[in-house]
């Protein structure tokens, strides 16, 4: 019910589809400067997000918007809260002895850091793809059906079927789909960043948190997850932390810049990229540091 | 041009030669303990060619001895002046042999040392016959004839041949003896037992009706129906075998009957060729691993102390190894890192630390007189007074074992845990698994060549382990197997015989000392091979796992 709740909130400043914007640009580069965040139906939005690890705090107050069926990119030096941030979506940072947490984030409407949150079911609507492939010593079969035999599916149509469509929409199942019993360790980085990106999307979630995906592969894999970025934004509210400047500007609509865990600023991504707001982040994308 | 020893020192030589000195010293000792043992052990089962020497004794007449030369030594000859032997003045040391002369039920002894110089006309003749009893140690002597009821039917030399051919058909009646006597009479006992236990239920419940009585009555009568058939057929047999006898002359022209019956095993070492030799080695061999002891362990196998220490071993490692994971996967994953765990970690690791014989006194105090007699008395009142579970049986040799190896399994298992990479896990957990799911599904599988590590070293611990077992279950002599055909075929709570008892037994309670020391020998080898097996089969699994689950490059 707090999702029709925060709907009902969002009709009155967005029009149905956001995508018409793209069409008036022909070509597959969308420079689609007349995306505005104030348009956006939001996914997630962040209140004022305090996260310290013992004693020392880490992001100082975050307020954020991130919009539904778009890619954000974190963009910023190392140690300046992005992954962090983006770990929070998730609840990861439950993981960390001595971290602390005040603020809200809503999702859907929900509190996520509410008490009585079950923490399994939020992190499978919030799936989450690590910097390093993690596929797990098995089959590339039961790596995607994980999820599904995690919430008890065990059916063999629903799962080969699941897989199937996982496996393609994450672009790899002509690769795979004659070794489906071989084990996941035997594909290359690449490969299996998109196994791990098929199993994320086989339990169906609304959002993908995508950690440096790219950083650990070659210019070639790394081209092609990228392109399935692209492929997987219609259905998927993407968050993206990258080191990789020219990456964000490609892949992203939306791309927020951080600095010393301080939300500096967060825009259309042609806007930022070429039209910086801040001071700040003219020196980052210019290369002045960082 | 050469380096200074300050330049050598400090490039590090030393030390690669110190570690490949150590490694090699490490080595040495290993590979020679085998080859003792291995030497010393192995040689029992060849057929030992028999001398027949005159003994040169002052005063009288020459006597003429037999037997096997299992032994040669150097002696000081001051020793043996000392012992009242003659010893010529001039000489320092002096050879002397031990000679297995058998024939026990003659000479009283069977091995008597012989001083080299006295021993003369030494000959190996051709028709003497080596004669292995049930009873009494080896026979060497000559066959004079052998008789069927009394009656001659064949003598001198050529009785051999039927001598041979009647050893084979007693062996075949002591066989079907031996069947009838342990399986089906065996089979009976168990079954007549649980019918007491039944009835004595019953009584003990008041719950005796006149029915349940006759129906009993009924099962017991058809057992000892079938008990007197057997009886009778036993009694048959026996006739069978108590047929024949051989008379046999010794070296010194005794004269004794021996009935074929009492034969083991009968051959003519001197002459058998090397491949007949090679062959009767193997017998021999076979012989020791498959049979049961004979002699008060001292001759025949002792394939119930391998059955009982890898049973045992088995009965451990399945105790041993959910408890330690469970204990492991506590500390590593769920328990809260502080102080406490740190002495909790530490009163684990000090459990290795206690000598084992703790744990058998724990085990006997604890186990059998406290938890056995519980047992008893709320389980099997039907049994009492005799104890079931209250004395020493396979269980509870088992479970102090079990206790003396955790800490190696709960160490083991928790360095598995915390090599785990940390993405696998977050991967799991970002998929919407709980912790215990990712453990359960991803971690543990994971971890499982570490478990199995733990296991191997707790196995290489425990079945090497004799001093507890002494106090809570593993005897000298077991009558059965603690795995049978019998209801309900696995016998936790029987005593049972374990190898390296049985070394201890053998080598220093046995009557026979010198009779003994190469099963002694023998038997810590297959100790040791035993414990090997054991390893290579759990590193063959561990290998598996490996492979399996083996972890990410990272």
């Amino acid at each position: 019910m707090q999702t029709e709740q925060l709907k009902s909130t969002n009709t009155s400043e967005t029009e149905s589809k956001p995508k018409g914007h793209s069409i008036d640009i022909s070509s597959m580069k969308r420079k689609s400067n007349a995306l505005n965040l104030k348009d956006e139906k939001i996914s997630i939005e962040v209140n004022d997000l305090r996260l310290s690890y013992g004693e020392k705090e880490v992001l100082h107050g975050i307020n954020m918007q991130i919009p539904e069926n778009r890619v954000t990119a974190f963009i910023g030096p190392s140690g300046c809260g992005k992954s962090t941030l983006l770990r929070c979506f998730n609840r990861m940072n439950d993981l960390v002895d001595g971290c602390s947490i005040t603020g809200k984030i809503i999702h859907e409407g929900l509190d996520i850091y509410q008490r009585n949150v079950e923490v399994a079911e939020l992190r499978r609507r919030v799936g989450m793809v690590f910097q390093k492939p993690n596929p797990f010593p098995k089959s590339i079969y039961e790596n995607v059906a994980y999820g599904l035999r995690i919430q008890g599916i065990n059916n063999k149509r629903v799962l080969d079927e699941t897989v199937e469509w996982s496996l393609r929409s994450a672009a790899i199942w002509d690769e795979v789909k004659d070794r489906l019993n071989d084990s996941a360790l035997g594909l290359s980085g690449g490969q299996q960043q998109r196994l791990v990106i098929a199993r994320t999307v086989a339990v169906k979630p609304e959002v993908l948190l995508l950690d440096e995906p790219a950083s650990a592969l070659d210019p070639l894999s790394t081209l092609k997850i990228e392109e399935l970025i692209h492929q997987l934004k219609d259905d998927y509210t993407i968050i993206i932390v990258t080191h990789n400047m020219q990456q964000a500007a490609r892949v992203s609509d939306y791309t927020a810049f951080m600095y010393m865990g301080d939300l500096v600023e967060h825009g259309n991504t042609d806007t930022l990229f070429t039209n910086p707001a801040h001071k700040q982040t003219e020196d980052y994308i210019t290369g002045r540091y960082g | 041009m050469r380096v200074s020893f300050k330049k050598w020192f400090r490039g590090g030589d030393p030390w690669i030669w110190l570690n490949a000195g150590a490694v090699a010293i490490s080595l040495l000792m290993v590979f020679s303990l085998l080859f003792l043992i291995a030497s010393r052990g192995l040689v029992h089962f060849w057929a030992h060619n028999v001398l027949e020497a005159e003994l040169v004794v002052e005063g009288s007449a020459n006597k003429i001895v037999m037997g096997e030369m299992v032994d040669t030594e150097s002696v000081p000859a001051i020793q043996l002046k000392e012992a009242g032997y003659p010893v010529p003045d001039n000489v320092e040391f002096m050879d002397r042999h031990l000679l297995k002369m058998g024939n026990r039920d003659v000479h009283g002894s069977d091995f008597r040392w012989i001083l080299d110089s006295i021993l003369v006309n030494r000959h190996y003749p051709e028709n003497v016959i080596t004669l292995e009893r049930r009873e009494w140690g080896n026979f060497y002597g000559y066959l004079v004839d052998v008789k069927e009821s009394g009656q001659v039917i064949a003598s001198g030399d050529t009785a051999w041949g039927a001598f041979s051919q009647r050893i084979d058909r007693a062996l075949q009646i002591h066989e079907a003896i031996h069947v009838i006597e342990k399986a089906d009479i065996g089979h009976i006992n168990s079954e007549m037992e649980r019918l007491r236990l039944k009835q004595r239920a019953y009584e003990l419940d008041g719950a005796l009706s006149p029915e349940r009585q006759a129906d009993l009555n009924v099962n017991r009568t058809r057992l000892e129906n079938e008990y007197s058939d057997l009886q009778q057929r036993l009694i048959d047999l026996y006739t069978e075998i108590n047929r024949d006898t051989a008379t046999m002359r010794t070296a010194n022209d005794h004269i004794v009957d021996i009935k074929l019956s009492q034969i083991v095993r009968a051959f003519q070492a001197n002459k058998m060729s090397l491949t007949e030799k090679l062959s009767f080695y193997i017998e021999k061999l076979v012989e020791f691993v498959t049979e049961d002891p004979r002699e008060a362990n001292t001759e025949g196998g002792i394939f119930p102390a391998i059955f009982g220490t890898v049973l045992m071993v088995i009965v451990m490692s399945i105790m041993v190894t959910p408890l330690g994971v469970i204990a492991a996967v506590y500390l590593r994953e769920y328990a809260h890192q502080g102080a406490f765990t740190r002495i909790l970690r530490i009163a684990v690791n000090n459990l290795a630390g206690v000598p084992s014989i703790v744990y058998g006194v724990f085990g006997l105090g604890f186990f059998i007189y406290f938890v056995g007699s519980g047992i008893d008395q709320a389980f099997f009142p039907e049994a009492l007074p005799a104890p079931t579970f209250g004395t020493g049986g396979m269980l509870w040799a088992s479970i102090p074992l079990a206790i003396l190896t955790l800490p190696v399994v709960i160490v083991a298992t928790e360095e598995g845990l915390s090599r785990i990479p940390r993405s696998i896990r977050e991967g799991s957990l970002a998929l919407g698994a709980t912790k215990a799911e990712t453990l359960w599904r991803v971690v543990l599988p994971m971890a499982s060549p570490a478990m199995m590590t733990g296991v191997i070293l707790a196995i290489a611990r425990a079945a090497g382990e004799v001093a507890p077992l002494m106090l809570v279950g593993v005897v000298k002599l077991a009558p059965s197997l603690p795995l049978d055909g019998n209801y309900p075929y696995l016998h936790l709570d029987q005593k049972f015989m374990h190898l390296g008892f049985h070394i201890y037994d053998v080598g220093f309670q046995s009557p026979n000392v010198e009779a003994a020391r190469p099963l002694v020998y023998a038997t810590s080898l297959l100790l040791v091979v035993v414990i090997a097996l054991l390893n290579l089969s759990a590193v063959a699994i561990r290998n598996r796992l490996r492979e399996r689950y083996k972890a990410l490059e990272v």
